[in-house]
């Protein structure tokens, strides 16, 4: 985890001649390079046993009185983190004094003192901010909230035109620093998943608009190294990795497709923590591709510079999950009034729901057209890897990592429709195939620090992925603390996920507790949360011993109802109202006792 | 006897269990697994219920990390098989709501659910209690369900016995209240309260125990492999009283000598309202002396065999009013079911359908188990299983007969299609569902009869009846160690051939080969049955006609059945 800015040592770790020579050393290289040797730099720290406790903001402390454009960053995944670093980097290359912090480090109450803001955040859940952004949203939106006129700004959101609230994070910070009186730097910058180029221009932009506003300081500043992933494997430079189990894990007459797959890391140095994702490089089904050639009646061998059309839908860009990115570029492209018609602002809701319903290839059935390949190539956005909750502990299995997998295959408009990851990884791997992955660490998702302190798991469908990974870990770690796991699914008999592996915590006496939930096993469905208000007086219990609450599945359903549950049982505990309940719970949340990672 | 050795674990769970409760209650509403706790599954049985879990599935689920697909077989009692058309609606509703849409008639005349899930066990039970008949002790180490001739057109004494088993049936019944408590919700016994089990006491008896009755000629419950038979000894069409047989079992174990089929020994005579009290010595005898630390040797029969026959009758005499009388004279014909239409003295008719190794359910090809509801539907008559896996239709006035006549027409019920052999022969249920399965047996035998048919089409005679047994292991539920020619499972595809025993059950066969398949058992069988269709002497039959050649070597009935063919 990350050091709080109030844990700043006074001064620099550094030797001045050691500062001089990483300040030349950091001019010279790219932004890549930097990022790249600063994780080396927290790889060796780390390797030398001096855990890498470096200053949030170094330069921070000396010129804390000096106008400085604070970066601010909410980042979930890591790619906000990824790009607030590389402003810093910049930054410090023009001589622009910065200091960069995470949201979850920032005393909220500090805004007021600021005059230049660099705010970076995505958008998570349901159109939430990610949970390190949650404090400063809430403190920004409540009436605590002082005015900010001396506040300059700008905000970089990022997002998924794929998701109901595009970047919604983004413009509720934006929106609301505006009425709080803070004047903008420049325009806030919405970025979709290929953030990269809308993402340098923003960060240009912000520090040119920077510069004048703050005047070029003679204050260095170095980019934190803080929490920077001293990973050697990154969704750009994956491992190819050899499938050695892929294993259906549903009974023969269940309804749905779960696979346990395992992948081998021997002697690639991969590491992971329980709680990380596994990044997986996939292709496109071959079939899709085939149909889309069909329906924009094109080659699949027309050649887009330099690489065939059906390479292209196969493995560069994103071809099942549509967006309003897309219905934005090809409204144009097949010049559709349909589909300009639900662009206009008034038909916002439209849109959500219409892009919700389908996948591209939905869309251009309805609006056909006959494009040039390269245009309606243009249209699309690249292909990105799949994130899967990796379900094994690296203590139990050294070089292999797990990850559970729900093949996303449903009827709609008359046709089979498929998922481009779950059914590659489902119908189109073999034991012995190679695949490129990378770990998505996830500080956010960690099992106590102290093995003493009692977990409870909330792990519906492939949910309970990682609280697999948690088990074995505290199994192996000999964790003294209580375990309770929650579990749900359709049916007991067909989808009891590593029902075998429960069966032996459970006799093994690890697993202190597990009830479970089977919507479809009675005429009355019963879910996870039921089964949590069931148990109130005993979880609220747990929680004032001290206990841990992790939550893992579906965002959109499940995640909210636990929610709901979790308010309950500690309403009833406190015997108090629904206020009290939820400060109790955003004290879990902020002490990381409550812990979400939901999809 | 033998203190010295400890005891089984199952006397421990047994004795822990507080009169068959055990944690059966606890068991049933833990939802992390479709099984109940090991110990109770010994207990489940008492009541009738045995955990089983889907063989075609087992290794496939493992692999799936999923446990085993557990599900549980229920095993009514049902004396002498009778059932009323209402409660066949009940069963057939039952088979079709709860289990694997079907019923399967027993080779003791009842009747099993296969398939039923933990979370249903309680409702399937209510609904069986509802329908008035339970399945209390139709398992486990007590008296099991009391077999009793089947036709009652054959004998003007066929109520009289029947009456006699009910009654015996009722007076070996357990009384704990646990059935009840468990499966009722019946009120509970408060802890530390104690019931008595008058006959049986707090551990039940050693192992299993099986009660049959018969009225010769016709031998249908295979009398001698009964633990206790009564065989009705008939003067002037009135019941004279009971030839009383013990010491009958089926059961062994391959590669194990010290484990054997037996018939029962005659060990006296009893006049008909000394029956409950004869039983109750037998009984208690077997329940103070029979071996409870060996499983193994724990049935009547080694008791018997371990002791002696003439001490048992003494110690079963010691326990009666009045000692057994000597044994009167018997003589029985055969085993086998007679198919179609017969008439009682009383002038009722009733019909005997043949069920094909006692399964009752709808294929594409026949609508069994519709049909059976459909005649039960006419609330005419009642159902009686048969110890042959088979199905009467009893006590019909003509104009009945005619209604069913219909039906048997309509749903294609009629048994002239079937052969001589397919009538003649049963088969164990086995796999799937069997967890002591080592080969096919309910499944495959219909197959393999067809190919014997064959052959005995090729060799002129197909009318020929052959008792023709199946089981999926040596523990003989088929009884098949009565069968002219026995078939016993040893490995997937391989079975033991055994040969010689008595058209009328009176006779054990040998094992004459070991562990061979389909090819050879056919090969086998088709130079035998073509030498017996060659020398066959007049009305001859083909276990007798093996004894005469000498194929098998035959030294007498309490002779060493390891002993083995010439
Ligand atoms: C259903 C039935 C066979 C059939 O196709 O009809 C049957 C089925 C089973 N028998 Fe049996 N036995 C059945 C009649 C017999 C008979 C024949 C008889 O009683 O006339 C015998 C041979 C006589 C005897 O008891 O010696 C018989 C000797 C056994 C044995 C061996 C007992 C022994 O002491 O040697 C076992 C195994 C055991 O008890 O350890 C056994 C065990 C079983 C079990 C419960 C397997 C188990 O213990 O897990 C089988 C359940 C299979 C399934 O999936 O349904 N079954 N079993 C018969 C039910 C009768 C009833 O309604 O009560
Ligand atoms: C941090 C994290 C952890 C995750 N962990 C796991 C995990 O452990 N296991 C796991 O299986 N997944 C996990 N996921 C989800 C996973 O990353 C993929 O999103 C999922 O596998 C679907 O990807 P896909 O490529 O197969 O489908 P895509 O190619 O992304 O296509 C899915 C498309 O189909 C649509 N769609 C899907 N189902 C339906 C339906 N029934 N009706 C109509 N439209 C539908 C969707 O709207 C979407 O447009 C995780 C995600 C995250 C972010
Ligand atoms: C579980 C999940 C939910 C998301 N929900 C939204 C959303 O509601 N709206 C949106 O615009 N983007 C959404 N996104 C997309 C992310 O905002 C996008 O991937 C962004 O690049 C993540 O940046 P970060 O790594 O800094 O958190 C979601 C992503 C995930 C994994
Ligand atoms: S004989 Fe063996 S296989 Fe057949 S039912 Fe009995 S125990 Fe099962």
């Amino acid at each position: 985890m990350s050091t709080p800015a109030s844990k700043i040592p006074p001064a620099l770790p550094l030797a001045t001649e050691q500062l001089d020579a990483l300040t030349a050393l950091g001019k010279s290289m790219r932004p890549e390079a930097l990022l790249w040797s600063s994780g080396y730099l927290a790889g060796l720290a780390a390797a030398t046993g001096s855990a890498v406790t470096a200053p949030d903001a170094p330069a921070a402390t000396q010129t804390e009185s000096d106008a400085q454009l604070t970066i601010l960053y909410g980042s979930q995944t890591g790619n906000g983190q990824r790009l607030a670093e590389e402003l810093a980097v910049q930054a410090a290359q023009r001589s622009v004094s910065a200091r960069i912090v995470n949201m979850a480090d920032y005393r909220a109450q500090e805004i007021k003192k600021e005059t230049a803001v660099a705010l970076i955040v995505s958008t998570h859940g349901e159109g939430d901010p990610p949970d390190d952004a949650e404090a400063l949203y809430e403190y920004l939106h409540s009436d605590r909230a002082p005015k900010l006129a001396s506040l300059n700004y700008t905000v970089l959101a990022l997002g998924d035109s794929s998701y109901a609230q595009f970047c919604q994070t983004g413009i509720d910070f934006d929106e609301r620093l505006a009425e709080l009186g803070a004047s903008r730097l420049h325009n806030r910058v919405d970025c979709d998943t290929d953030y990269a180029a809308a993402a340098e221009a923003w960060a240009d932009a912000t520090l040119t608009a920077a510069n004048e506003h703050l005047g070029a300081s003679s204050v260095r500043s170095v980019p934190t190294l803080h929490a920077v992933q001293s990973a050697r494997y990154t969704a750009e430079h994956p491992l190819a990795a050899e499938v050695i189990v892929n294993q259906k894990i549903t009974g023969r007459a269940s309804t749905k497709d779960v696979r346990h797959v395992e992948f081998d890391l021997s002697g690639s140095g991969l590491e992971y923590q329980p709680g990380d994702a596994l990044g997986v490089v996939v292709a496109n089904p071959p079939v899709l591709v085939d149909e889309f050639c069909d329906v924009l009646s094109l080659d699949r061998d027309i050649d887009v510079d330099g690489t065939s059309l059906a390479t292209l839908l196969s493995e560069r860009f994103e071809i099942t999950v549509a967006s309003r990115a897309f219905v934005e570029r090809y409204a144009e492209l097949a010049g559709s009034d349909g589909l300009k018609a639900l662009l206009a602002d008034d038909a916002r809701e439209q849109l959500v729901a219409y892009i919700a319903d389908r996948q591209i290839i939905d869309i251009v059935r309805e609006h056909p057209s006959s494009p040039d390949a390269a245009r309606f190539v243009e249209c699309l956005r690249p292909l990105k890897p799949r994130l899967y909750s990796i379900a094994s502990s690296p203590l139990v299995s050294e070089d292999e990592v797990a990850v559970t997998v729900a093949a996303v295959r449903y009827e709609a408009f008359g046709r089979p429709h498929w998922g481009a990851a779950s059914t590659h990884l489902a119908d189109r791997t073999d034991v012995g195939d190679v695949l490129s992955v990378y770990v998505e660490a996830n500080p956010r998702f960690r099992l106590p620090e102290d093995p003493a302190a009692a977990v409870i798991m909330i792990g519906p469908g492939t949910g309970v992925a990682p609280f697999r990974a948690f088990l074995e870990h505290r199994d192996a770690t000999g964790a003294s603390g209580k375990n309770w796991l929650f579990f749900g699914d359709r049916n007991s008999r067909e989808d009891f996920l590593y029902q075998l592996d429960w069966a032996r915590y459970r006799k093994r006496g690890l697993l202190t507790n597990m009830d479970v939930a089977f919507s479809r096993d009675q005429a009355d469905k019963v879910y996870v949360q039921d089964r949590l208000r069931e148990h109130a007086a005993e979880l609220f219990a747990w929680l004032e011993e001290g206990a841990h609450i992790y939550v893992c599945g579906d965002a959109s359903q499940m995640a909210p109802d636990v929610h709901e549950a979790l308010l309950d049982v500690i309403a009833a505990g406190l015997g108090k109202g629904r206020d009290a309940a939820e400060d109790y719970l955003k004290t879990l949340r902020r002490a990381g006792r409550y812990q979400r990672d939901v999809y | 006897m033998s203190d010295k050795k400890p005891l089984s674990d199952v006397e421990r769970i047994k004795t822990e269990s507080r009169q068959l409760r055990g944690t059966l209650s606890d068991s049933l509403v833990d939802r992390l697994t479709g099984a109940i706790a090991a110990d109770d599954t010994q207990l489940s049985k008492f009541h009738g219920i045995y955990q089983q879990d889907d063989r075609d599935l087992r290794a496939e689920r493992r692999k799936q990390m999923l446990e085993p697909a557990f599900s549980f077989m229920i095993r009514a009692r049902i004396p002498g098989g009778r059932m009323t058309p209402d409660q066949w609606l009940a069963f057939d509703a039952i088979g079709r709501e709860y289990a694997n849409d079907s019923v399967r008639v027993t080779t003791r005349q009842a009747i099993q659910f296969h398939g039923v899930i933990k979370r249903e066990l309680k409702t399937t039970m209510q609904a069986i209690n509802a329908s008035l008949l339970d399945t209390l002790a139709a398992c486990g180490d007590v008296n099991r369900n009391v077999m009793a001739p089947a036709n009652p057109a054959l004998s003007p004494v066929h109520d009289a016995v029947q009456a006699a088993a009910k009654s015996l049936s009722d007076h070996l019944c357990p009384r704990t209240g646990a059935y009840h408590e468990v499966w009722l919700d019946g009120e509970k016994l408060d802890v530390g309260g104690e019931e008595v089990e008058p006959i049986y006491g707090k551990t039940y008896l050693p192992r299993k125990f099986k009660t049959g009755f018969v009225i010769p000629p016709d031998n249908d419950v295979d009398v001698y492999s009964q633990d206790l038979g009564f065989v009705a000894v008939v003067e002037d069409d009135q019941l004279a009283g009971f030839n009383v047989l013990v010491g009958g079992g089926m059961g062994m174990s391959h590669g194990e000598p010290a484990t054997y089929p037996r018939l029962a020994s005659t060990i006296g005579f009893c006049k008909p309202n000394a029956v409950n009290a004869v039983a109750e010595a037998v009984v208690t005898t077997q329940r103070d002396f029979g071996d409870r630390t060996n499983r193994k040797h724990a049935r009547l029969k080694y008791t018997i065999d371990t002791h002696g026959v003439d001490w048992f009758r003494d110690q079963v005499n010691e326990r009666l009013p009045t000692p057994l009388a000597p044994p009167r004279d018997v003589l029985f014909t055969h085993t086998g079911d007679r198919y179609g239409w017969h008439q009682s003295r009383d002038g009722s008719w009733n019909h005997t359908f043949f069920i094909e190794n006692g399964r009752i359910r709808d294929t594409e090809d026949r609508a069994l188990m519709t049909a059976f509801r459909t005649l039960a539907e006419q609330g005419i008559g009642e159902f009686i299983l048969t110890p042959n896996q088979n199905v009467i239709l009893a006590g019909l006035t003509d104009a009945e007969r005619d209604a069913a006549d219909a039906l048997i027409e309509q749903y294609k019920l009629g048994s002239d299609s079937v052969s001589a052999l397919r009538g003649a022969s049963i088969a164990c249920v086995g796999f799937p569902t069997c967890g002591l399965a080592m080969a096919e047996s309910e499944r495959y035998m219909p197959e393999l009869v067809t190919h014997v048919d064959a052959l005995l089409a090729k060799h002129g005679i197909a009318d020929v009846p052959i008792v023709a047994r199946m089981t999926g292991c040596p523990n003989g539920c088929a009884r098949p160690y009565l069968a002219e020619i026995g078939l016993v499972g040893k490995a997937p595809g391989r079975y033991n051939l055994l040969l010689g025993a008595a058209f009328n059950g009176e006779r054990m066969n040998r094992l004459y080969r070991e562990n061979i398949d389909e090819a050879e058992i056919l090969a086998t069988l088709d130079a035998l049955l073509g030498d017996f269709a060659r020398e066959r002497a007049a009305a001859e039959h083909f276990g007798d006609f093996l004894i005469r050649t000498g194929v098998i070597a035959y030294v007498g009935a309490s002779d060493n059945f390891h002993v083995a063919a010439a």
